[in-house]
């Protein structure tokens, strides 16, 4: 073995250890700032005097915080169809529309034909008409019809290779939301109500079981408090939760015999079926892990919402969630948190607050917010151009796009067999 | 060889035809490979060697005929279930897959071998832990075997061209194959590198237990290192017998030398 690589002695026994604690390091890091930002909002704020308060609420409300966590949600969801498996998906607004309805048909007075209402540990007050399931329930549910959703979408599409599939996966996002914003009238059935949309939705229970009292001795204690619409705090920490089991999910799989495969997928396609790996079957299982942390996303979203409106799932996100995969770095998920976060950050709060104070400060009238896009398009050309591998990449990715490649010369004069 | 008066066949390959619209690829070919043997596949550019190495492997189905693995009719499967049978290959230009391991490539292959469902792996429970195990352990063994062992950790694209071609049967071992077929091995080798190839094929093939099917332009590969060997020209099998026989056959000279006037062995 005259020609091995020069470097692999010194580097050959970490690699694997290294990415693990690398990986460590980072899980630790989310869980110390969640932490840290959940203790800072609810001791230290109320502590503050007014300046630090009004700045805080001006520049880092803790509502666009939790915006932020749908967006790593579903950006999560994402980057493991394009990231993980690369298949580009145009369309992933669909399951985060379908989520979201999930949500309002289960936690609303939505279907009022049923007038007593149904009721499965829910928080919300007894005796009213429609569906009322417990929240983290209907987590679950969404997640299910989601990921059928992604196959029953997935089994014609995924045929496609690479533009076509584009192509047709951002039919589908514009179909979806379609259908909710026309489904008003199906044949008389009223199933999504239309541009209105459903909204408000049930106050949720922070736990898996609807409010309960406990005695302790002669005093009651509350737990399981239903959540309201202005229960920010709460659901912070419930979002941090989702979005951590989305993370928790993707790592897991990653290193086991289904990321593999689709790790396979991206690479060589066709070796990857020569060495066993049903193409059709692990696709459509990224496909399905996808869109059930899609629909994860879209409850949440219609919680922080209290609302679902058909308009809210437009074309836009599912760029801006790509982007957000691709401005992160596709692959990682931690590079995709701190993506999203950015960006959704940037998109809800930052930039309409920079405008603000830019136009007080020079007497300008100039609509910053309106930029939005021409801004994003501006930082992905930027990528593009000097950081293409993203904020955070895949030390795999890293290597295709900075690294150089033993070289094809080198293949003429090859090595030993 | 000793052992190969043994008459199962680990593959057989019956009077199989290819057309593409109205061209014939391949014509009313048979092929069998004995069990634990060496066997070549040659024939001039275009005599239909890569369409029927592509029949075999499921890319294309045949318009008429059978193959038989094994004891498994495994005409028109799928290319993955046809390599989960037990058929594993390599390519002509290297395809592994260049961001992922040593250690990982050789285990995408074993995917068809592991059971463990996406709940498990999220749940990582005990079956799932022991898989696991088991195929880092295998994986190293092979890496082991085909010597490129100490690089289990490095990406597939950083290593040389040589071991990249050792890591690819690697790979196609981790099948457990019944029938490895390798697309021209040697392609980019000098002659010493080729002689110890030769010897390398024979090795996997002594110790997997397995047979071993090549296409191959070299004919000094071929001729030390086949037990059997069939020539194609223009999609028909114009010949079939051990190393000697086909040297001295009137047809695969002419096929070689006869139409272009030029030494047909150039890779």
């Amino acid at each position: 073995m005259a020609l091995s690589t020069p470097e692999a002695v010194d580097t050959a026994p970490a690699k694997s250890d290294v990415i693990a604690s690398h990986t460590r390091r980072w899980a630790l890091g989310f869980v110390a700032l969640a932490i840290v930002v959940w203790l800072f909002y609810t001791f230290a704020l109320p502590n503050l005097g007014t300046g630090p308060q009004t700045f805080v609420r001006e520049w880092m409300p803790l509502g666009s915080l939790n915006e932020a966590l749908v967006w790593v949600i579903c950006a999560v969801g994402l980057n493991i169809v394009v990231g993980y498996a690369g298949l580009l998906d145009l369309g992933f607004v669909a399951f985060w529309a379908i989520g979201g309805y999930t949500a309002g048909w289960f936690m609303s007075t939505f279907f009022n034909q049923i007038s007593n209402g149904f009721y499965f540990l829910s928080a919300a007050p007894p005796n009213q008409p429609g569906i009322h399931l417990n929240f983290w329930l209907v987590l679950v549910i969404a997640g299910c019809i989601c990921a059928g959703a992604g196959i029953i979408i997935g089994a014609p599409t995924l045929r496609l290779k690479s533009d076509y599939l584009a192509l047709v996966t951002l039919g589908f996002g514009e179909i979806i939301p379609q259908v909710f914003l026309n489904g008003e009238n199906v044949h008389g059935f009223n199933l999504t109500n239309g541009a209105k949309g459903i909204a408000p939705l049930d106050n949720i229970s922070p736990l898996p079981f609807g409010p309960a009292t406990v005695s302790i001795g002669n005093a009651q204690i509350a737990i399981s408090k239903p959540l309201g619409p202005f229960d920010v705090t709460a659901k912070y920490v419930i979002f941090v939760l989702v979005a951590a089991f989305c993370v928790f999910v993707s790592l897991r799989i990653r290193e086991g015999r289904l990321g593999r495969a689709w790790l396979a997928i991206r690479e060589d396609e066709l070796a990857a079926s020569m060495m066993g790996v049903p193409l059709m079957r692990s696709k459509l299982a990224a496909y399905a892990v996808g869109a059930f942390m899609g629909g994860l996303g879209g409850v949440v979203y219609a919680v922080h919402n209290n609302s679902v409106f058909p308009d809210r799932f437009n074309f836009a996100i599912s760029i801006i969630l790509l982007a957000m995969v691709v401005l992160g770095g596709m692959g990682n998920v931690w590079g995709v948190i701190v993506g999203a976060l950015g960006l959704a950050w940037f998109n809800s709060t930052g930039l309409p607050q920079f405008g603000d104070s830019f136009n007080q400060q020079f007497g300008t009238d100039i609509n910053f917010p309106s930029y939005n896009y021409l801004l994003f398009g501006s930082i992905l050309v930027l990528m593009m151009l000097f950081r293409r591998e993203g904020l955070f990449p895949e030390t795999r990715t890293r290597q295709v796009l900075q690294e150089a490649e033993r070289s094809d010369a080198e293949e003429l004069d090859g090595g030993e067999a | 060889m000793t052992a190969t008066v043994d008459t199962a066949s680990s593959l057989v390959a019956d009077d199989i035809t290819v057309r593409f619209g109205g061209l014939v690829a391949v014509k009313n070919v048979s092929f069998t490979i004995p069990q634990r043997s060496i066997v070549s596949l040659i024939g001039p550019n275009g005599a239909g060697k890569t369409t029927f190495f592509n029949v075999l492997t499921g890319l294309y189905r045949p318009s008429s005929g059978s193959v038989v693995l094994g004891e498994k009719d495994i005409t028109g499967l799928s290319p993955h279930t046809i390599a989960a049978l037990g058929l594993g290959r390599t390519f002509q230009n290297i395809r592994l897959f260049g961001l992922m391991t040593a250690a990982e490539n050789v285990m995408v292959a074993m995917h068809s071998h592991t059971t463990s469902n996406i709940f498990q792996i999220v749940g990582k429970t005990r079956h799932q832990r022991r898989e696991e195990k088991e195929g880092r352990e295998f994986a190293q063994e092979l890496l082991d075997f085909v010597g490129v062992g100490k690089h289990a950790d490095e990406y597939a694209r950083n290593l040389s061209y040589g071991d990249q071609r050792r890591l690819e049967v690697a790979r196609a071992l981790a099948l457990r194959p019944k029938v490895l077929l390798l697309d021209e091995p040697t392609a980019g080798m000098n002659p010493q590198e080729s002689a110890v190839f030769v010897d390398f094929v024979r090795r996997v093939r002594d110790e997997r237990g397995l047979s071993i099917l090549l296409i191959e332009h070299d004919m000094s590969v071929v001729m030390r290192v086949s037990e059997r060997i069939t020539v194609l020209d223009q999609g028909e099998k114009i010949a079939e017998g051990g190393p000697d026989d086909i040297r001295n056959n009137p047809r695969v000279v002419e096929a070689y030398l006869g139409r272009t006037g030029t030494e047909g062995s150039a890779r």
